[in-house]
């Protein structure tokens, strides 16, 4: 009788285990798969977009349609236009509000706020593009860089007012009480203090947000809209990468099939150095708060 | 003092206009979108929602298909992302080793790096003849008895835009996840070794459980990704606005049709009709973020849940 329990047991304990290594395996599978995944499309990346790269690519005009060559290179100058564009619309509104939350705002009030920056990180891309375009590219009957810029601007907001918000709120309470201390009024140690000291972490901030949104396409299909030129005014409508990309993909011919994998090699190239440029403000930080 | 005092207020009321130009411009997106659709509000009513005709040349918009198209490819892609990203956050937090852990991490955040018109690119030249040569002939020679997998096979289609769709969210599901695997209080899982739980036995019915409300909002975060996705999914979805049962033919979804007529809608009541949709998409993307939101602070606690972005 015992032995037939211990048995039962065993087998039990055995059928446990076993399924217990399944699922290692299982498990293990699932992030394998997911790498997998990344590689694959940077594989093709790399292999695809090397082999279309040339200097041309970056210092040519696109070529007419059946005509072979040339390059985005308004395209390049276009997406950095946007972008600064967009950081003097998104880090003044994102800054001022992250530091107003963290000092001067009330409990409710900073609430609301922080809701409704939840709510605009949430919005689909496209809703951006749709409201720049009634508010800036309608009344000025004209696409535009300016409108583009609008767009990607109010995108960063959400990511830039949290981020400076918390590394504000991180500076240490000595340094606040140490400029009150010497009879400076709270401005001058917002302006003077806190704001130096934080500013590694907004820079990151910043960086992350303007990374997320050099790759954007949908909020400028009808706002920046694409030149096959280069653009003279902001008022006028201006080329990007991602857009440039999304017209030669869907396009018939292969010449521009190959612009457009060059062209997506060079923007994940652009992304991923925002990125890593952004970590390196973080580290800068670190490395002030170790030393003091 | 009293000059520290008129200098400081007037700092402060400067500073307060950032945050109120925040606030007007989320009220400002909505009252353009409201405003904008309003023709389009007047003239289809709540029917716009349930009609299934799409035909701009005789004025006559229902936005059926889109929505039918945006339930469908985000179902789908959430059926293959879910298992599979919740697999690997486990594997990432319970599993492996710290230092492995740390850089697959970095990779998946590698992948949700990934502009999605790049998702696209790769979509139209890999992801789709990949599905039209092999996936789909194989579902179809086994499956082909459900409606699902039947008819014609292009490759482009619905099927394809769920599998995009799902790349493109699973690195959200394993970065929400792992934040809420790694909230659950580790005694819970050494009660359940003491009692000589196995160590899937304790995951299964001890972390799972108790981070459930967490990640079934990391889910829904990720359907709010799925929804809001525009250029992949219009440069492989195939932007037909039908509804058919089978996943193998072209569908259109509310972000897409967006992406794809706007520029050619030549006359008010059908830019009208357009930017109604954006004003569901709107809608949709506010409610799916406080539901997540909600969900995943349950598990979490509100501090971290501040660094999900």
């Amino acid at each position: 009788m015992k032995d037939l329990v211990l048995k039962s047991f065993d087998a039990t304990r055995l059928r446990r285990e076993i399924w217990d290594k399944v699922m290692v395996v299982v498990l293990f599978l699932c992030a394998a798969c997911v790498l997998f995944i990344l590689f694959i499309i940077l594989w093709h990346l790399i292999a695809r977009g090397l082999s279309s790269l040339n200097p041309a690519f970056f210092t040519h005009l696109p070529k007419a349609v059946g005509e072979s060559g040339g390059g985005m290179a308004n395209a390049i100058i276009g997406t950095f236009v946007l972008l600064l564009l967009a950081v003097g619309v998104g880090v003044p509104l994102g800054l001022g509000a992250g530091v107003y939350l963290s000092e001067y705002a009330h409990q409710r009030f900073a609430q609301t706020v922080r809701f409704m920056t939840d709510v605009l990180n949430g919005v689909p891309s496209i809703v951006f593009g749709i409201f720049s375009y009634t508010v800036c590219v309608l009344p000025m009957k004209s696409f535009s860089a300016v409108s583009g810029g609008f767009a990607l601007g109010l995108m960063m907001i959400p990511m830039i007012t949290r981020t400076s918000e918390q590394f504000v709120k991180m500076v240490p309470h000595q340094l606040r009480e140490a400029g009150l201390a010497l009879g400076l009024p709270k401005w001058r140690v917002i302006t003077g203090i806190i704001l130096p000291s934080a500013i590694g972490g907004i820079m990151t901030g910043i960086m992350v947000a303007l990374a997320r949104v050099a790759g954007e396409t949908a909020p400028l299909l009808f706002t920046a809209f694409g030149n096959l030129h280069y653009t003279q005014s902001l008022m006028q409508p201006i080329a990007a990468i991602p857009l440039q990309i999304f017209n030669y993909a869907v396009s018939p011919y292969s010449d521009w099939h190959r612009q457009a994998w060059a062209g997506a090699l060079v923007l994940i190239v652009i992304v991923f150095i925002i990125n890593i440029w952004a970590q390196y403000f973080v580290y800068s930080r670190k490395r002030w708060s170790a030393g003091k | 003092m009293s000059r520290h005092d008129t200098s400081d207020l007037i700092f402060r009321r400067v500073l307060a206009a950032f945050p109120i130009t925040v606030l007007i411009i989320v009220a400002g997106i909505f009252f353009e979108l409201v405003y904008s659709s309003l023709p389009s509000l007047h003239k289809f009513g709540i029917g716009f929602l349930y009609h299934s005709i799409w035909n701009p040349v005789e004025e006559n918009f229902g936005a059926l298909p889109f929505i039918y198209g945006t339930c469908v490819t985000s179902l789908v892609a959430l059926l293959l992302a879910i298992p599979i990203g919740v697999g690997a956050a486990i594997y990432l937090v319970e599993y492996a080793p710290v230092k492995v852990s740390r850089v697959i991490s970095t990779l998946v955040d590698l992948l949700a790096a990934i502009p999605s018109v790049i998702y696209g690119l790769w979509g139209i030249f890999v992801l789709v003849p990949f599905m039209r040569n092999v996936v789909q002939p194989f579902l179809g020679k086994y499956f082909g008895f459900l409606p699902l997998f039947q008819g014609p096979n292009y490759g482009i289609g619905m099927l394809a835009a769920s599998v995009m769709l799902a790349i493109i969210i699973v690195p959200f599901i394993i970065s929400v996840s792992r934040e809420v695997i790694a909230a659950v209080p580790f005694v819970y899982k050494e009660s359940a070794y003491a009692l000589g739980a196995t160590r899937w036995e304790a995951l299964s019915n001890i972390v799972l459980s108790y981070g459930k409300a967490g990640i079934l909002g990391a889910v829904i975060l990720a359907l709010g990704r799925a929804i809001g996705e525009v250029m992949a999914v219009t440069m492989i979805i195939g932007n037909d606005p039908k509804i058919a049962l089978s996943l193998f033919s072209p569908g259109y979804t509310l972000a897409s049709v967006i992406a794809n007529e706007f520029a050619e809608a030549d006359f008010p009541m059908y830019l009208s009709a357009l930017i109604e949709i954006a004003l569901v998409l709107f809608l949709v993307a506010i409610i799916v973020n406080i539901l997540a939101r909600l969900l995943i602070w349950s598990v979490t606690g509100a501090q971290s849940a501040e660094a999900v972005k």
